[in-house]
């Protein structure tokens, strides 16, 4: 084992009285990815704070190849070798790439900026990455994810040790997630020591080479990753016992739902968007959607509750044929949905928990029949007790819980409306593992109480987890209905690979 | 550099090419049109506006705004003429106003960083509060007599084409000012902080960059060249007058919009607002040739080229956005 190029020890941190690090111990050594997890609010945002500067710690020592450092600003981590990326890309969209990589640090010649100096300077810390791009672009005109890489081109361009990745892969697809990874592994070898904070376990298996992690302020130990499997990895983040977590409360696949579907659709598409498929779903019953980003499941949540329109196809639900021609019609068929963009589609952010748990309901009423303030505190302090919602109280602004809280009170809008059919698109997209687990056990809950769900996910083990039937998309058409004991994780990765075609990314 | 034109360069080409043609269709139409002394005339007039909207550039392309620039024109004009009639030397009393100017943008620019407040309400306040100093200072217009102006500024200080045409020191200032603002945007970190900070702030502070500074920064440069552009005022007119310049903040606005520069900040070039105010100038000075038109028509043609010009922005973000 090489020695730590970053050592922290001791590392504690108070807000207010409140004891956010506790004595934490973290190491990172050169040539290797270490991967920081835990739970939201198990301190690993504070460590990486205090690492970089941002927050200044209470007591505890952090040395960098030996030296002590006490950074009072990102720049002084910075110049100590810590470089940090974070999960929004955080550069100027307006301004070429080589500036982005070169703002606040530019190479001066007779008191003037050397733009060709930082040019060939861009091109250098690209060319480090295994990149080459048009320096002179627009930030603005790349994608995500190589405006992520850019990012760390410019991380690393000071004299950087230690590259700390905060959540970096939260908003990649998952071709762009292996063009970053294969970043890390260069730099990895390279002799860089990588800190990597991600909610996917999949990633941390897929490269890290250490596993840290964090509960509740505390550190619950450092790992080899290739020594803990990952129930138990999970078992550590939540310290719960294996035997108690959602994995092992598969969905019962095998009740066959009576009667006639809730919802059916046939030939059911919309040109440019989706091709002609059949779909049903009955009451009791969770159906899941499966595929890759941009395999066309968000368009089908969309279609089927109303935002864009169908233009084949007929939709009966509970045996008649219907058209919905908007939102408000599907809410007034007692459907709801949960669109992926919780933040810009869902939230209502600067309007209490209160106003935004009640407001579906409101609309169903219609303008003129407000939803008396008594119900409104009733319904509200309902839910936050039924779902576990973490919040100060009802009239907390809701940008100020966590995800997983935030998603709870959206879930809590529609179930106030008392639906008949949900349709979830990723619902446990960017929240932390305990309460995904809530979250499983809520779909559990409703799907026993009638209702119908259809459920959308990237991550296959939730989808076979929570799911009694599956539809797998690709390409923008369905490929594979799946049922009973074909729900499994191993058949969905081969209907979403086409057989022989590329193996499954992370099986 | 590339050959390409980059897309961010588009409205400055677009407006060039107005400018042109309006130039152009007025040489076309009129005799005389083309002659050198109007052109020269048409920098020297506008000086002082060109002046003033370069400092109002670089408060956009922060992602700002000033509204006080007319009133600190008038402010700095008028205290200029009352210091020169009451004995102080016309240098001390100009210094005098470079360093207020820059000192009342810069309290703005603090007031407007350290408590996080918007930029149109503290520059409006400024707004304000500048023109009643200005009536407070001397409520009448005042005429400067002075060796200094009659003779240095008007005669030593201009230079000579002909027997019969000189080209004003206003005119001078104006090119000075314009090209020592696009080193100091184009070469310097103080300006690429600026686009950044236009362009996007959080990330501006988490690039380590000196928001702070460089906020403060841009809106004292922006009262010292409204400072300016009031003492070259003072140059063209050969008076101050408390009541004069009202509205001169979006005549500077305008320009640099019909530059080229993008109202949210972060996206423009400091060579285009020049354009832009000698588009608003060529505009005035076609109608003065046409003679029959009502100088209103001046309002009326730049409401159309303005909104011209966003719609042209607007079309290019998209396609920007599609590709």
């Amino acid at each position: 084992m090489s020695l730590p190029v970053l050592e922290a020890r001791g590392i504690t941190k108070r807000f207010a009285g409140v004891t956010a690090l506790d004595g934490v111990d973290f190491n990172a050594r050169a040539g290797e990815v270490h991967a920081l997890m835990g739970e939201n609010g198990a301190g690993k945002s504070t460590l990486i704070k205090v690492l970089t500067g941002a927050y200044a710690r209470d007591e505890g020592t952090v040395r960098v190849g030996g030296e002590p450092i006490a950074p009072r600003c990102t720049g002084d981590a910075e110049a100590a070798g810590i470089a940090t990326v974070y999960q929004e890309v955080n550069l100027i969209p307006d301004l070429s790439v080589a500036e982005n990589i070169g703002l606040g640090r530019q190479p001066l010649r007779w008191g003037c900026i050397h733009w060709r100096a930082v040019r060939d300077r861009a091109r250098r810390a690209l060319a480090r990455l295994g990149l080459t791009l048009d320096v002179d672009q627009p930030l603005s005109t790349c994608s995500i994810a190589v405006q992520q890489l850019v990012a760390v081109a410019r991380a690393l361009d000071v004299s950087a040790r230690v590259l700390i990745l905060d959540e970096p892969t939260s908003s990649l697809d998952e071709r762009e997630v292996g063009e970053l990874f294969a970043v890390i592994r260069r730099l990895r070898a390279d002799g860089m020591a990588i800190v990597l904070v991600t909610h996917f376990l999949d990633q941390v298996y897929a490269i890290s080479d250490r596993i840290t992690v964090l509960r509740n302020g505390r550190l619950v130990g450092e790992f080899a990753a290739a020594d803990l499997p990952r129930l138990e990895l999970v078992s550590h983040m939540l310290g719960r016992p294996c035997d108690e977590l959602p994995a092992a409360g598969r969905a019962a696949a095998s009740l066959p739902p009576p009667g006639a579907p809730l919802l059916a659709v046939r030939d059911f598409g919309r040109k440019n968007v989706l091709r002609p498929l059949d779909l049903h779903v009955h009451a009791g019953e969770v159906l899941g959607l499966a595929g890759l980003l941009g395999s066309g499941r968000t368009e089908l949540a969309r279609l089927l509750f109303g935002i864009d329109r169908p233009d084949c196809g007929e939709m009966k639900v509970a045996g008649h044929l219907t058209k919905i021609r908007s939102p408000g019609a599907s809410l007034r068929l007692r459907f709801g949905f949960t669109p992926e963009d919780r933040k810009t589609q869902a939230l209502l952010p600067n309007l209490s928990v209160r106003e935004n748990l009640i407001v579906a309901l409101q609309v169903r009423r219609g303008l003129w029949r407000r939803v008396p303030r008594a119900e409104q505190d009733q319904l509200t302090a309902r839910f936050i007790q039924a779902l576990g919602i973490k919040a100060s109280g009802p009239e907390q602004a809701i940008k100020h819980l966590s995800g997983g809280n935030q998603q709870k009170v959206l879930l809590a809008r529609w179930l106030a409306t008392e639906p008949r059919l949900l349709i979830l698109d990723e619902p446990t997209r960017g929240i932390d593992v305990g309460a995904q687990a809530d979250l499983e056990r809520l779909l559990a809950e409703l799907r026993a109480q009638g209702l119908a769900l259809i459920f959308i996910s990237s991550e296959i083990s939730e989808l076979v987890r929570n799911s009694q039937r599956i539809i797998v998309l690709r390409d923008h058409a369905k490929v594979a209905e799946l049922a009973g004991g074909e729900v499994e994780e191993s058949t969905v990765m081969r209907a979403i690979a086409d057989e022989g075609g590329a193996p499954p990314p992370h099986g | 550099m590339k050959a390409r034109l980059p897309q961010q360069q588009i409205p400055v080409a677009a407006s060039l090419a107005v400018l042109l043609l309006l130039y152009g269709g007025g040489c076309a139409l009129f005799p005389h049109f083309g002659s050198l002394r109007v052109l020269i005339n048409l920098f020297g007039d506008n000086a002082f506006l060109g002046i003033a909207a370069v400092g109002t550039t670089f408060v956009i392309l922060s992602g700002g705004i000033d509204l006080s620039v007319g009133s600190v024109v008038a402010f700095t004009g008028i205290l200029v003429a009352r210091l020169v009639a009451q004995g102080v030397a016309p240098p001390a009393a100009l210094a005098i106003a470079l360093l207020l100017g820059a000192l009342f943008g810069g309290l703005m620019g603090l007031l407007i960083q350290a408590f996080d407040l918007p930029p149109f309400l503290v520059t409006l306040g400024g707004m304000f509060l500048a023109r009643g100093l200005g009536f407070m200072v001397h409520a009448e217009s005042i005429a400067i007599t002075h060796p200094f102006y009659d003779g240095f500024i008007a005669q030593t200080l201009a230079i000579r084409v002909s027997s019969r045409l000189s080209i004003p020191f206003t005119a001078v200032c104006l090119v000075a000012v314009v090209a020592g603002a696009t080193a100091l945007a184009r070469w310097t970190p103080f300006g690429r902080n600026v686009y950044a900070l236009g362009s996007n702030e959080a990330s501006a502070r988490l690039m380590g960059l000196p928001v702070a500074r460089t906020k403060v920064g841009v809106y004292a440069l922006a009262g010292f060249l409204s400072a300016l552009g009031g003492c070259v005022a003072t140059f063209y007119m050969q008076s101050g007058n408390p009541a004069s310049f009202v509205g001169l903040e979006l005549d500077a606005i305008a320009a640099a919009v019909i530059g080229g520069t993008i109202l949210r900040g972060g996206v423009g070039f400091i060579p285009g607002t020049l354009v832009g105010v000698l588009i608003l100038g060529l505009i005035q000075t076609l109608i003065t040739f046409q003679g029959d038109l009502n100088t209103w028509w001046t309002r009326i043609i730049i409401g159309a080229l303005l909104f011209l010009f966003i719609l042209l922005q607007e079309m290019i973000s998209r396609f920007a956005r599609r590709s």
